[in-house]
């Protein structure tokens, strides 16, 4: 019974609410993790081979960082890592030069991947995730940029093309706007949608009524 | 007016998709035309947005691993070889040896049976109607294994977070010999069909032509990076599953064009082969579960995991909050990246050619829109 999942859901909702009154689609605060744990602790044995709380990132050291805050003195850069996935932590004013230094001094030259994460409870509300890779140096670096909801960052078009579509998707799906982005217009929905789905406050069946009414002549298909 | 005369071109914009039998799916592609010459693309994608990166937020870790499948439906073998890793990653849990040499075959006969759709399908696109009943006679063999693994024959859900599900059935091994034994002949028929055809060669040598730095810097990955000459493959650069065991080589193009692509694919068959059959005839024996809880509720922590998958680097980011739902996956699909290159390669081609290079990007829809 312990080790069904709806059961295990309807007891962390319930610890939800006796701790913090919060709307029960938001997702569980790990400030809420440990007593959990130990509450599951003897329903399941065969405990898995991690520790409950489960690893901290670590400040991480190395050549990268040490040339980085050497060229950029007066940017706060915060370089962490978490199993073993190195990644450093900018200001969005200083994205552009550190990313421009990252492709042109440390070999940094493709960009994989590039998303957002929304934290609506942080003082600033989205986290912006760059990954880069480097070929010369077979290594993986990811660059998070904290945005407040009105902030905007410089595109990276200029450094990377590849950049263009991942900013439109996440200007579609966020709502976050990328300074000097020479096409900034949604990518996946139709341009004239309302709304940005990935925000935690857009619920899983919401959709923009108005737009289904008009251009599919249906009711909501909810 | 005099400088006028009615041998004058106009540019036109044409509409080509959704729905056309060679975008492979419902992608449209607005062409400014200069006569035949493509002056200029837009693509519009979206027709198949299904917000899996939002489902994933409301399922738990378990229940969002078929959903993967719905990405690139022709791979699906690969699209959930690299979710089950990244979640086991965030677990720090690794599957027992048995279910990484499982896995990987499995996802290399994905591999031959994705590049036989994407060969059959592409050769049609351009004419050459004969290559796709041989590619799908052999893609029926692949999949009757998958079908006989896990009962499914496209969204397999052939793993598990920790390992797999189900244990080889008999007559795994066998079958997947035999496969191997039958392919290298029919791999040879399909290029006695289309290497030295003449109309083949037209279609393809000099077409869409993509160079390193160019497919760099648009992020590209997979097949089409190879042909433009970058010998990167993750499972050399950053190992994973089993692959670390096997000997393959990584083949490369000079031109980076269409014809380049085509032999890089070709040859990737083959070396997926060398690996499947490295990998069966020593699967190790022991469990194929690594001790992973009923409950999957993996730290709060994030971690990024890619993979190569047939098309690029498919590349899972997960971010956990310590619940059983993740707080946010992000997918990195090839597809999508991949297919921001085509405005690149079809300027100054003919309309003709958009065809063959949608066709030579391979991407399917599923994964481009998610």
């Amino acid at each position: 019974m312990a080790d069904d999942p709806r059961e295990d859901k309807k007891r962390e909702d319930k610890q939800k609410e006796e701790g913090t009154p919060q709307p029960p689609p938001a997702p569980a605060k790990p400030a809420a993790e440990p007593p959990k744990v130990e509450a599951k602790a003897p329903a399941a044995p065969p405990a898995p081979p991690k520790p409950p709380a489960g690893p901290a990132p670590e400040p991480w050291n190395s050549e990268l960082t040490a040339s980085l805050r050497e060229r950029f003195p007066e940017v706060s850069i915060e370089a962490l890592s978490y199993l073993g996935q190195n990644f450093l932590v900018l200001p969005p004013e200083s994205f552009l030069p550190v990313a421009g230094y990252l492709k042109s001094e440390c070999g940094f030259d493709m960009l994989a991947d590039l998303t957002a994460v929304d934290y609506p409870k942080r003082e600033k509300r989205f986290e912006v995730i760059y990954q880069f890779y480097s070929f010369p140096r077979n290594e993986r670096l990811r660059l998070k940029v904290p945005l407040g909801e009105e902030e905007s960052v410089e595109s990276a078009t200029p450094l990377w093309s590849a950049a263009n579509w991942l900013e439109r998707e996440v200007f579609d799906m966020f709502g976050i706007r990328f300074a000097n982005h020479p096409n900034l217009k949604r990518i996946l929905l139709p341009e004239e949608w309302q709304g940005h789905p990935l925000r935690k406050d857009y619920g899983l069946t919401q959709q923009d009524v108005k737009w289904v009414q008009e251009n599919l002549h249906i009711e909501s298909g909810q | 007016m005099p400088d006028k005369t009615f041998l004058d071109t106009n540019e036109i914009v044409i509409n080509m998709g959704p729905q056309h039998p060679s975008t492979h799916g419902v992608l449209r592609v607005i062409l400014k035309l200069d006569g035949e010459k493509v002056l200029g693309t837009e693509c519009i994608i979206g027709y198949l947005h299904r917000g899996v990166e939002k489902i994933a937020e409301n399922r738990t870790y378990t229940m969002f691993n078929p959903y993967v499948d719905r990405m690139d439906y022709v791979a699906a073998v690969s699209n959930g070889l690299g979710y089950c890793e990244a979640v086991e990653k965030l677990l720090n849990v690794q599957a027992p040896p048995r279910a990484q040499y499982v896995r990987t075959i499995l996802t290399e006969l994905n591999r031959i049976s994705s590049h036989l759709l994407w060969l059959g399908t592409h050769a049609l696109d351009i004419g050459a109607i004969t290559p796709l009943f041989y590619t799908f006679r052999e893609r029926e063999e692949v999949l009757k294994i998958f079908e006989a693994y896990c009962g499914a024959r496209l969204t397999t859900h052939a793993f598990r977070i920790g390992g797999l599900q189900y244990e080889t059935y008999d007559g795994f091994e066998e079958q997947v010999k035999a496969f191997c034994n039958i392919f290298p002949a029919k791999l040879g028929e399909y290029e006695a069909l289309l290497t030295g055809n003449r109309i083949w060669l037209g279609r393809t040598k000099g077409v869409g032509v993509l160079n390193t730095a160019e497919a760099i810097d648009l992020g590209v990955t997979g097949p089409v990076l190879r042909a433009s000459g970058l010998k990167w493959d993750i499972r050399k650069a950053q190992p994973y599953a089993a692959y670390e065991e096997f000997d393959f080589d990584i083949p490369v193009g000079e031109n980076g064009d269409t014809f380049d692509r085509y032999v890089v694919r070709m040859e990737e068959m083959r070396q997926s082969l060398r690996i499947i059959e490295q990998a069966v005839g020593r699967i190790p024996e022991g469990p194929v579960m690594a001790k992973v809880p009923k409950i999957i509720k993996p730290p709060a922590g994030e971690v990024y995991h890619s993979i190569e998958a047939p098309k690029g680097e498919l590349g899972y980011f997960v971010v956990s909050d310590g619940s059983t739902q993740p707080y946010r996956v992000r997918i990195r699909p090839p597809s999508f990246v991949n297919l921001q290159a085509l405005d690149r390669m079809v300027r100054g081609h003919l309309v003709a050619d958009v065809v063959a290079i949608i066709g030579t990007i391979d991407i399917v829809l599923g994964e481009v829109d998610r």
